[in-house]
């Protein structure tokens, strides 16, 4: 590691984050297909993206399911912290600033409504799957719910986009999810509480 | 200063694991109250929606086809055909069937899948219109319609069919039917759900009764009345049908 820099994300973490963004960007663009009238008829092809879409999303899940095992104890470690909220994340929810630890908690929180969105985006999926060739798992409010978390997770996606691909102060984390590390002043600065391995 | 005149910090909660699992149970329970939820602020959140728009151009609907391909409609080619228990039967170009008594409509779309569009207009012909030069036999009690996308097929009966707002469009919002609207012409049924208004029509047949159709055949309703089961009573049947085949 270069000097002054310091480890902020283990192999482990930035691998499920990646199989996430990865299965997230091919599930959104197969599903735009169907969902979008326009691309609908320029593919022609539902049948085909409908399954691609399904067992792409299986895929998906199972990948991440497989990293969460992989993880081990390192990634439950990881979930304690994404877990745990103390005043200072309170106070800087509020916008008052305080010092963070290695995850802010705007990053807590979008790490834990993307993690129930996998489980969610999964549950109304099989529903529609099968409920196009079996009743019993059809409701009136799947679509809705699967729509809707495409539309909350499109909020969240543009945000963090914007945060680790454009904004100058916290554009360097992009750094720490791709190599692993992040500069040491940008570590005290941003995550003050952090004390990094 | 003495340590106990300093403000202890409260110990850190575990909020994380009760936003996950509040999100989960709330997602979930969803199934049973978004539907309802979603039509009670969809009118409200319309501003969004309407700002949505130009990103995501949906206009309410989503498309659903059951075979590999969308059907082309080629103009030269394409016949709409009314056979079965008629005493004539025809075949339609694209242009004699538009110059049959053209009606117009707006009503709502509804899919048994939980999306709805409003205040569609269409443009077309009573069905009544279509099946008077073939005559339809006084055996026939059914219309069964046939999609160019094989093996669609749904069946109404001819009161379901005889609906004042039940007609052969062959536009919409409009312009000539699109393409992944069902071109050139498609059923609507709007008391029904939407897998009941065949797409790329290119036959009507009919027949002593109603059966199960593409989707009836995989469990669901054959008569998809929306909002439940609806019977039009004997007495309230509609009669245009009734005229034609007496006459």
């Amino acid at each position: 590691m270069k000097a002054g820099y310091v480890p902020r994300f283990s192999r482990v973490e930035r691998l499920l984050h990646w199989v996430n963004a990865v299965g997230f960007f091919f599930l959104l663009g197969t599903g735009l297909i169907l969902y979008l009238p326009r691309l609908s008829m320029l593919v022609s092809r539902r049948q085909l993206i409908q399954s691609i879409h399904f067992w792409g999303g299986v895929g998906w899940l199972g990948a991440l399911a497989a990293v969460v095992l992989l993880g081990g104890r390192r990634l439950l470690a990881t979930a304690r912290e994404l877990d745990s909220f103390d005043g200072d994340d309170l106070r800087w929810l509020r916008g008052r600033g305080s010092p963070q630890g290695r995850f802010n908690a705007g990053q807590k929180i979008n790490a834990i409504l993307t993690a129930a969105f996998a489980v969610l985006f999964g549950v109304s999926g099989l529903l529609l799957w099968f409920g196009e060739e079996d009743t019993r798992y059809r409701f009136a409010s799947t679509v809705i719910l699967h729509d809707g978390l495409m539309y909350v997770s499109l909020v969240l996606v543009v945000g963090h986009l914007y945060l680790t691909l454009i904004h100058p102060a916290t554009r360097h984390s992009l750094r720490g999810m791709t190599l692993g590390n992040v500069r040491g002043d940008w570590a005290t600065r941003h995550h003050a509480k952090w004390r990094p391995e | 200063m003495d340590s106990s005149s300093v403000p202890e910090e409260p110990e850190p909660r575990r909020y994380g694991r009760r936003l996950f699992l509040v999100t989960v149970a709330g997602g979930i329970s969803s199934l049973y109250w978004g539907k309802a939820a979603w039509d009670h602020v969809s009118g409200a959140i319309s501003p969004v929606a309407d700002a949505v728009a130009p990103i995501l151009p949906t206009g309410g609907w989503r498309i659903y086809t059951i075979s590999g391909h969308m059907p082309v409609f080629d103009p030269a080619t394409w016949r709409l055909k009314i056979g079965g228990l008629v005493e004539q039967p025809i075949s339609l170009t694209y242009d004699e069937l538009r110059t049959l008594p053209r009606a117009e409509q707006v009503s709502n779309f509804h899919c048994v899948t939980g999306w709805s569009v409003d205040n569609v207009h269409w443009g077309g012909v009573r069905i009544a219109d279509v099946l008077a030069r073939a005559r339809p036999q006084a055996t026939g009690h059914a219309l069964r319609f046939v999609s160019m996308e094989v093996p669609y097929v749904d069946y109404l009966t001819l009161p379901q069919a005889s609906l004042p707002d039940v007609m052969l469009a062959y536009e919409m919002d409009g312009r000539p039917l699109p393409r992944e609207h069902g071109a050139p012409v498609r059923l609507i049924i709007p008391d029904m759900y939407g897998y009941k208004s065949v797409k790329w029509l290119q036959r009507i047949d009919v027949v002593p009764r109603a059966v199960d159709g593409y989707w009836e055949n995989l469990g669901y309703d054959r008569d998809a009345w929306i909002g439940g089961s609806k019977a039009i009573p004997k007495n309230e049947w509609p009669q245009p049908f009734q005229k034609e085949r007496t006459a």
